[in-house]
């Protein structure tokens, strides 16, 4: 489980994320969503130690991220950002096997061969492992970072924004390897969403942050309503159930 | 590491890095052999140490730029940042036209050379370290903002120096000026012992560093979601490429592009960016472009000091493509 309390950033005078005190359940996806500028980033890096906190503390199964050794954090939880600009030049392969930094510290075993293989199978990227990632389309790239994630083979992973760049079919392909990845893998998925038709659809869990500050939280039948949604995004949110799944439409 | 899969794929032939890297010490080794003999008259004992002298600077200096310029730019993550443009070598003079300023040209007469190098480099690494864990271990910062503060810095360093300059009397100008001319014809030899100490003491401790190279060159983000201690590594490299840079400016003074150059040719000859390859393919450029290149002029030409003229001239030109084609995306 993921303990954060009174976490708090602000820069200047601008709180962006301001003293929140949050529990995010192990097992399953968990999606935080919210307008712009909520603070959802924020949170995420500061979760996944990308920035430091001016307050508060996280755990992570018990482990303070603050004072963890990274070494020992890399091997429980992994992040991916939305930009993942690099100088590096790498092939699919390659990228794929940083995942076992952690472990290995750059001299592969078998057995990280072996999850570096997995890794690739699972993000159906094998005819692609010898590309460099600067010969790959967005979405493909994508893919690329998110198994070299998953080869990482951590507990928790936290994405933020994963359906940034990715059309129609491609988003739908990532939310249901995150899903597999919940149930068959066991991982626990953090994302930042912005798209909550997506959110409702594949969560399990909802964590809905405003002006840095948890708005509401609560499985998805209770965060997907009208009510819950129209005063997080002051917009009018209509809900409908079709085919069981709760869909919100707010195009005007 | 890593490298070890690229060659079981391909175990029949050599892979691309391995050919460049084998290519690269023959050029080396010819350009070594031909400046250790070519047009060498009288005593061959006179000729051999003599040269040996001066082939040991080059060496040291090639050594010194091109893993400073590598490394900086691995943990800036760029590739048109080097760590004379960010104003390194210029706080070199600095600190040497301050000594002479405050201190007085016996200063630079009286203290030995050695003694004289050592208070120079801790100055220089003191101050350098400072500098730049307050540019890039705080938050993330933009590249136009780092080039910038580079530049800035740079040229503030540069203008202080002249202001000492001008403000010496002709006869101390004079000494310093001495001490700080780039060039590659006339080394100092009075610091190749202590040079060859502290360059293997840098390698040392980088060889160690060796396998977080890679996983800081995916960026900040990624090399602390694998477990990089990322402060402390970037510091400890930061700490490095001053020491480096620090010889290699006490060896034959500033040089700007040089180093540009030769990460750039090694980055796009290797094809990948994997520092077991890059690392030693920029050194045997840069070997090759100051060994080869000063033959080339000395006993070719019979030029004498242009060497850095070309080489500034070439990484100058390199630089400017970079920039264009950076922007151009």
């Amino acid at each position: 489980m993921i303990i954060t309390s009174d976490v708090s950033k602000s820069y200047g005078e601008t709180a962006v994320v301001d003293g929140v005190s949050l529990q995010l359940p192990k097992g399953g996806i968990t999606s935080i969503i919210g307008p712009n500028g909520a603070g959802k980033s924020t949170f995420l890096s500061m979760i996944s130690r990308l920035m430091a906190m001016d307050k508060g503390s996280v755990t992570v199964d018990g482990l303070d991220v603050a004072k963890t050794s990274g070494d020992v954090l890399a091997r429980r939880l992994s992040i991916l950002r939305q930009d993942n600009h690099m100088t590096a030049r790498l092939t699919v392969h390659d990228l794929v096997s940083f995942g076992r930094y952690p472990y290995s510290k750059g001299r592969l075993t078998a057995n990280d061969k072996v999850h570096i293989e997995e890794a690739i199978g699972y993000l159906d990227l094998t005819a692609l492992s010898g590309r460099f990632l600067d010969e790959l389309s967005g979405g493909q790239r994508q893919r690329a970072f998110v198994a070299m994630v998953l080869c990482q083979d951590t507990d928790y992973v936290l994405l933020d924004e994963p359906l940034n760049n990715l059309d129609m079919k491609h988003a739908m392909g990532m939310m249901k390897l995150l899903q597999r990845a919940a149930t068959e893998l066991g991982k626990t998925v953090v994302l930042v969403l912005h798209d909550i038709n997506f959110a409702s659809w594949y969560s399990d869990y909802i964590v809905a942050m405003k002006h840095g500050r948890v708005a509401a939280q609560g499985p998805v039948a209770d965060m997907i309503k009208p009510e819950v949604l129209s005063s997080i995004y002051e917009m009018d949110i209509k809900v409908h159930e079709i085919g069981g799944q709760r869909i919100s439409v707010y195009y005007g | 590491m890593q490298g070890e899969l690229v060659m079981e794929g391909e175990k029949k032939r050599l892979s691309r890095p391995a050919l460049v890297l084998v290519a690269l010490s023959l050029v080396a080794v010819i350009s070594i052999a031909l400046f250790m003999t070519l047009g060498a008259k009288g005593s061959w004992s006179f000729v051999l140490s003599f040269r040996g002298k001066k082939l040991l600077s080059l060496v040291l200096v090639a050594y010194a730029v091109a893993v400073s310029t590598v490394l900086f730019q691995t943990v800036t993550n760029n590739r048109i940042l080097t760590p004379s443009i960010m104003g390194f070598d210029a706080l070199y003079v600095l600190i040497k036209t301050g000594v002479v300023f405050f201190f007085g040209v016996s200063a630079l007469v009286t203290i030995d050379s050695q003694t004289q190098f050592v208070v120079e480099l801790a100055v220089m690494v003191g101050f350098s370290f400072l500098l730049f864990r307050w540019l890039f271990l705080g938050e993330e910062r933009s590249l136009h903002l780092l080039v910038l503060v580079g530049i800035i810095f740079g040229i503030l360093f540069r203008s202080l120096s002249q202001l000492m300059q001008r403000m010496l009397d002709p006869g101390a100008f004079n000494v310093l000026q001495d001490t700080l001319f780039a060039s590659f014809a006339t080394t100092d030899p009075t610091l190749l012992g202590i040079a060859v100490v502290i360059v293997a003491i840098t390698s040392l401790v980088g060889w160690r560093l060796m396998h977080t190279y890679d996983v800081l060159s995916l960026g900040r983000a990624q090399a602390i979601n694998l477990g990089v201690d990322y402060k402390r590594t970037v510091a400890i490299i930061l700490v490095l490429v001053a020491v480096l840079v620090s010889v290699s400016t006490a060896l034959v003074g500033p040089v700007t592009f040089f180093g540009l150059l030769v990460a750039t040719l090694a980055h796009s000859l290797i094809g990948n960016s994997k520092h077991l390859y890059v690392l030693p393919a920029a050194i045997l450029l840069g070997i090759i472009a100051l060994v080869g290149g000063q033959t080339l002029l000395e006993r070719v030409f019979a030029f004498d000091t242009a060497l850095s003229i070309i080489i500034e001239f070439l990484g100058g030109l390199v630089f400017i493509v970079l920039v264009l084609r950076r922007s151009a995306r």
